[in-house]
């Protein structure tokens, strides 16, 4: 497990060097998010664009009404996005529940897309609610039913009472669960995190802690990947990168519906923690309905008419 | 306050398009000049294909809760449409003396005419049903039903002229049943498509089931008839020359294209109707 110099570990530490961590322009931060909005992109790189957000999509089912059979086809729609087109690439991961990621392996292995790897929502999501047992026990099961990304959630409540050492000690236990077998990702959930300087401690925290990601929200609170929000926690890998050598990934979720607003996040990020992170391995976007509209768009470009949804799938 | 002496300053009009309900300009920030021989009129929007997209998606959104609404709903709904017209014949009169060159009383005519044309159609709203559908004898213990329902989203290249009557020509029997259209107005006479949409913003009719755009047809139409989530098309407005290749770039989804040269007929109404076969048990 990766630790790092800036604190020594103890909760004293890690208050002052959050203290450290200067505060964000609010007003800057709007401005610069909304300027690089406005980017117009070219056909060329529009076509590599589409393909690029496409294979960092983790294509996410989270809801109380998932099926078996529902996993199933997202997961057949992850490894073939359009089965006309062999073409497109297979999206980053498949997101689902706990219960479901042993049927969405199988399923996977079993059509071919051994490499795309199974995301679990993980700690009591969306809420984090519940003891540091069952927390533990959730990423537990997760894992050895085949999880290799494990998205946990703070306690935002610590959190915002100023608890950093609890919620730092509780992404580190689970980051020791994870060990070598899976990737951690945390969840900040910047809709309840209420200003943009906790987003920016809370990077910092999830860091220092171990996570390979930090990812914004669940999804199930508004607002969730605002522009702003991403540019605040793209500076934070990378000035984090600066200081320790070391490459985390981000991954905005929620809210992202349309190629535009995938290829404005991708603009954010070649902008503020640059090029190296346009890959999967340094950034993902949770999304279920944005594939679709990735899907329409390659259309699009590929036969010089718009498109319509009912040349995609539901689920 | 201005005395009697002190000259007003006009308030000139913006004229926009019709998208979701909301009058926006154009995203291409574009606009293009309305004369009237040699008269400068008016810098309507050129609407782009971009606009022309995001119509499509408002009519597609749209299109389901206005077929759902009851036959009754829809007449009267379109009758109060006629309502708030008849309440502002001059302004149309006005407009099409101003750019079809015709006097006042053939101006009147046709906005009448219009006007009524809409209340025909309007009135066809709650009899589709029973018009056009059937109970059909077959031989099996089941009875068998014929109910028409809307294709869908539906394009229409209005007329140049009669501005007004043309448009209410082509868009009134395609709302009646339950579609919903983007409209691409009179390229040379557009002032009264962009003051009806104001009829429409103004007479309870769900944003997004019309849709009205001002700019240039040719640059349009191909778009149009090639967009894979339009249904069906009216390109009565479109010079016979350039009908097939828009027929042929409207075969990629099957799109159903109609030209019309009849008026206030009911096939115009039927030229946008699917049959729905239902079967059903008897004595069960």
């Amino acid at each position: 497990m990766k630790t790092y110099s800036i604190i020594d570990g103890s909760e004293s530490s890690l208050k002052n060097f959050l203290k450290t961590l200067p505060g964000v322009d609010q007003v800057g931060a709007e401005a610069r998010a909304a300027m690089l909005a406005t980017r117009s992109i070219k056909n060329a790189s529009k076509a590599f664009a589409i393909d690029l957000a496409i294979s960092m999509v983790d294509l996410t089912t989270l809801e109380g009404a998932d099926t078996p059979g529902k996993v199933r086809a997202l997961c057949s729609k992850g490894l073939r996005p359009d089965p006309t087109d062999s073409t497109v690439p297979h999206v980053g991961a498949i997101c689902v529940y706990n219960d479901m990621v042993g049927i969405a392996r199988k399923h996977l292995d079993a059509i071919g897309g051994e490499e795309i790897p199974i995301a679990a929502v993980s700690t009591a999501f969306p809420s984090g609610r519940a003891s540091l047992a069952v927390k533990i026990q959730d990423t537990e099961d997760a894992i050895s039913s085949g999880a290799a990304e494990i998205d946990m959630v703070i306690d935002r409540g610590a959190f915002l009472s100023g608890r950093f050492g609890e919620v730092f000690e509780e992404i580190q236990i689970i980051r020791g669960i994870c060990g070598d077998r899976a990737h951690l990702k945390v969840i900040l959930e910047t809709g309840e995190l209420v200003t943009y300087d906790n987003v920016r401690k809370a990077s910092y925290l999830a860091m220092l802690a171990g996570a390979d990601f930090i990812k914004t929200s669940t999804g199930k609170v508004a607002p969730a990947a605002t522009a702003p929000v991403v540019l605040v926690m793209l500076e934070a890998v990378r000035d984090f990168y600066e200081m320790t050598g070391t490459r985390i990934g981000v991954k905005p979720a929620g809210g992202i519906r349309n190629t535009k607003d995938a290829i404005k996040q991708l603009v954010l990020v070649n902008e503020t923690a640059g090029p190296e992170w346009l890959t999967p391995t340094l950034f993902r976007i949770g999304a279920s309905a944005l594939l679709n509209d990735l899907l329409q768009q390659r259309m699009k470009m590929r036969d010089g008419r718009y498109a319509s949804p009912n040349y995609v799938t539901i689920d | 306050m201005a005395t009697a002496k002190t000259p007003r300053i006009d308030v000139m009009k913006t004229y926009k398009l019709f998208i979701n309900g909301q009058f926006p300009r154009s995203e291409s920030g574009r606009v293009y000049e309305v004369k009237s021989g040699t008269t400068f009129i008016a810098n309507p929007s050129q609407a782009s294909r971009k606009d022309l997209r995001d119509a499509v998606v408002a009519a597609r959104a749209a299109q389901p809760g206005w077929a759902k609404a009851t036959a009754y709903n829809r007449g009267q709904i379109l009758y109060r449409i006629a309502e708030v017209l008849e309440g502002r014949t001059a302004q149309f009169v006005e407009e099409i003396c101003l750019l079809e060159k015709v006097t006042p009383a053939q101006a009147k005519l046709q906005v009448g005419t219009s006007i009524d044309r809409w209340v025909w159609y309007a009135g066809w709203a709650d009899k589709i049903a029973s018009v056009f559908g059937a109970t059909n004898p077959v031989a099996g213990p089941y009875y068998n039903f014929t109910i028409p329902e809307p294709m869908g989203v539906v394009g229409i290249l209005a007329p140049e002229k009669p501005s007004l009557l043309g448009l209410i020509d082509s868009l009134a029997p395609v709302l009646v049943s339950g579609n919903s259209a983007v409209l691409v107005a009179s390229q040379s006479a557009p002032l009264p498509a962009i003051s009806f949409s104001e009829v429409l913003a103004t007479s309870d009719l769900p944003a997004g089931v019309c849709n009205i755009l001002t700019g240039f047809k040719d640059e349009l139409a191909p778009w149009m008839a090639s967009h894979m989530d339009i249904n069906a098309m009216d390109i009565s407005g479109i010079a016979a020359k350039s009908q097939p290749a828009l027929r042929v770039a409207g075969a990629h989804n099957l799109k159903r294209i109609s030209s019309f040269t009849s008026v206030a007929t009911p096939e115009r109404i039927t030229a946008f109707l699917e049959a729905k076969t239902v079967w059903h048990p008897i004595g069960v």
